[in-house]
């Protein structure tokens, strides 16, 4: 019977169907299943079959982001849960990501903050057009690992550097790793600036988040 | 009779522009600047100060399609009209805002540096197939902070041809500006004939960032020529169908040119856009995507529709390396100059839009020539056609010597560079069995020996240096490069 609900959730994650997923979710609590098994053997056994799918090249990138979606919105139902419970979730780590002030660009920030969150990180989106204090304030509330700043322009690349900055005046600098992104970003840019690491698309910033956080890479969607 | 590309049906362009003005009210557009906030608010637009969102009546938007200029010229350093925006004229300009230059030597991308900027535009000076200049790729050894009027400072030190450049901030936009009124002489001159287009770029989707609406006013303001760069990514920040993608490309536009004529009634404003397939396995924005080739012919067509000046980004290759992959993404040119673009943006461009390379912009070249030959199209010529001559000549003609052949050949066919291989197989044989890219790279050579220095005077040029210094003290950087390696 859990195992039942267990593949219905996993099911859902597959599908991408995030009224299933939140529907579902509601259903096991109410029929007094364990949270924390819901989410390991069912949600993460569906993003798992999501990204051998995905990796095949079966599945595209809509079907990954709804997975990840429909993912989200379970776990958003079970954490309550889980912390009544007295059981903690093991996750990656925790990462607040944005895409930098004067910047409006989120679709790359978006992306690998789902397969982020695909791969068992916590992440904290704060959004586009966010000044290094914005960054700051959210760094502070979850205390973050990681920080990733995402610049799509040439003109706003250098936002990355001011938040890097304003990470070291506030004291933060050594107690948070910095991660950067985006079009013109190169690796030598990272290195000029002082950021930890550079990944050029989502799934090497998957590699890179593991790296920062000293976990061996175990990527569920490459 | 010009041939013409038109993927739109008349009835599918009147709903999309229809849906994109519907977009300007609901629910708006999201506007990060307030002089432009307040100029729509003034206008009767619905402004919601705290979200930063104006709801744009399509009246107002449509007195703004009722003052933009339909067309404007473009002029060159010796003061000739040299870019006609308007109608169906065509031009060229290379791909521009390139991070990267691929090396010569190593065919590797790298960073560039002060002396690959100026190279590269003399080439593009000497290209004749290429209309006008961009500010293609920045350079690695100034900073950052002056990265965007670097480059100007240096085309405008070897350049004649007119130039597509823009601002990274909203300072140095005023610096560019102040460039080009040390060249041109005066504000006004500059504001009668213009040597530069600012590209502007909405933020999709249905966004506008402070900076680049910031330079859109701020080129209203001096009248000097803005193009719109909306940038729709199918499926990513934008409706997954081509013509959804369009819909939010208009609306974007259609803001635009209203901010623009809004600060600036007949201030030139160009329909333009970088709009690209999202690919939904890398997550990345193939130039060389059918798809995206499409949109822009599509987008083209409605700002036609609307009796804009338009602009198309195309010729560009995903590729790595130029190879054929590279050749054939490229010859999206022609799709380009099928649809009636007047400016098209792309060539030399590659790595999607942020590498260039001198021997793919001489290779592109080739691609751009016979585009404009393919659309000056297919004349008669004379009546009879032909029918007196080939009587005349019967069945053993040889129409080389004929005077028929003599008055029309230059005109009919088009003549490629050596870069172009058709040489038979020994005489290529026999001088080298080189690849494109080996020829590419000896007409580079050939072309750059012959470059005639710009027509700029020296006070001038002390001038430029005097303007560039200034804002590159600013940044911490005391002395500028050296321009006396040429």
């Amino acid at each position: 019977m859990s195992q039942e609900m267990f593949d219905k959730l996993a099911e859902a994650v597959i599908e991408g169907e995030t009224n299933d997923a939140e529907s579902l979710a509601k259903e096991a609590l109410k029929k007094g299943l364990d949270p924390l098994l819901c989410i390991t053997e069912g949600l993460t056994k569906g993003i798992q079959e999501v990204g051998e799918l995905f990796a095949l090249g079966e599945y595209f990138l809509p079907e990954l982001i709804s997975g990840a979606n429909a993912m989200k919105t379970a776990i958003d139902i079970f954490e309550p849960a889980l912390l009544v419970g007295g059981q903690v979730r093991e996750v990656a780590g925790t990462i607040v990501i944005g895409t930098v002030k004067g910047d409006l660009h989120e679709i790359g920030k978006t992306l690998v903050g789902t397969m982020l969150t695909a791969n068992g990180f916590k992440v904290v989106d704060i959004g586009a057009n966010k000044s290094a204090s914005e960054f700051i304030d959210a760094i502070k509330d979850s205390g973050a690992d990681i920080v990733g700043a995402s610049a799509l322009l040439t003109t706003t690349m250098l936002q990355q550097k001011k938040l890097i900055e304003a990470l070291v005046e506030a004291g933060l600098r050594d107690k948070v790793k910095v991660m950067v992104g985006g079009a013109p970003v190169t690796e030598s840019f990272c290195k000029e600036i002082g950021a930890d690491g550079y990944a050029e698309n989502a799934t090497s910033a998957i590699d890179l988040a593991f790296r920062l956080v000293d976990v061996p890479v175990k990527q569920t969607t490459s | 009779m010009r041939p013409k590309l038109n993927l739109l049906s008349s009835e599918l362009v009147q709903q999309i522009i229809g849906e994109g003005f519907a977009l300007l009210m609901n629910p708006g557009i999201q506007v990060h600047n307030d002089e432009a906030l307040s100029l729509l608010a003034d206008a009767g637009a619905e402004v919601d100060k705290e979200n930063k969102i104006a709801k744009i009546p399509e009246k107002i938007a449509r007195q703004a399609l009722d003052t933009r200029p339909s067309e404007f010229y473009l002029y060159d350093l010796d003061g000739n009209q040299a870019v006609h925006y308007g109608g169906d004229s065509l031009q060229f300009t290379p791909g521009s805002g390139g991070i990267t230059i691929l090396d010569s030597e190593t065919q590797k991308q790298r960073q560039a540096l002060t002396e690959d900027y100026t190279k590269f535009i003399k080439l593009v000076e000497m290209l004749p197939q290429i209309d006008a200049q961009s500010t293609a790729f920045i350079t690695s050894d100034v900073p950052e902070g002056i990265g965007d009027l670097y480059r100007l400072y240096l085309a405008l030190n070897f350049m004649r041809k007119p130039i597509i450049t823009g601002a990274f901030e909203k300072e140095t936009w005023w610096t560019m500006k102040d460039m080009l009124v040390a060249v041109v002489g005066s504000e006004k001159e500059l504001a009668e004939k213009p040597i530069a287009v600012f590209d502007v770029c909405p933020s999709p989707p249905l966004k506008w960032s402070d900076i680049t609406c910031q330079n859109l006013i701020d080129c209203a303001k001096y009248n000097i020529p803005a193009q719109l760069i909306s940038m729709p990514m199918t499926g990513a920040n934008s409706p997954v169908t081509l013509a959804g993608a369009v819909v939010q490309h208009t609306a974007e536009s259609l803001s635009g040119v209203t901010i623009n004529q809004l600060v600036n009634p007949g201030s030139p404003i160009v329909w333009g856009g970088s709009p690209a397939t999202f690919d939904m396995r890398k997550g990345t924005t193939p130039m060389g995507a059918i798809g995206t080739w499409m949109m822009n012919c599509a987008y083209v067509q409605v700002g036609k529709e609307l009796g804009m000046p338009t602009h198309s980004y195309l010729g560009m290759s995903d590729a790595k390396i130029v190879d054929a992959q590279c050749g054939l993404e490229s010859s999206s040119a022609f799709f380009a100059a099928l649809a009636g673009a007047n400016m098209v943006s792309g060539s030399g461009m590659m790595d999607y839009e942020s590498c260039l390379s001198y021997e793919k912009i001489v290779i592109d070249a080739e691609t751009l020539g016979m585009a404009k030959r393919l659309v000056a199209g297919i004349d008669g010529r004379q009546t009879p056609i032909a029918l007196n001559i080939i009587q005349e000549l019967g069945h053993n003609g040889s129409y080389l010597g004929h005077p028929h052949t003599k008055k029309w050949f230059r005109e009919e066919l088009y003549f490629p560079s050596d870069v172009i291989d058709r040489d038979t197989l020994e005489t290529w044989e026999k001088k080298g069995s080189k690849s494109t890219w080996d020829r590419a790279q000896d007409r580079m050579k050939e072309l750059l020996t012959k470059y005639q220095p710009s027509p700029i005077s020296d006070e001038v040029k002390k001038e430029l240096r005097d303007i560039t210094t200034k804002a590159a003290n600013k940044v911490g950087m005391e002395k500028l490069p050296d321009l006396s390696f040429d």
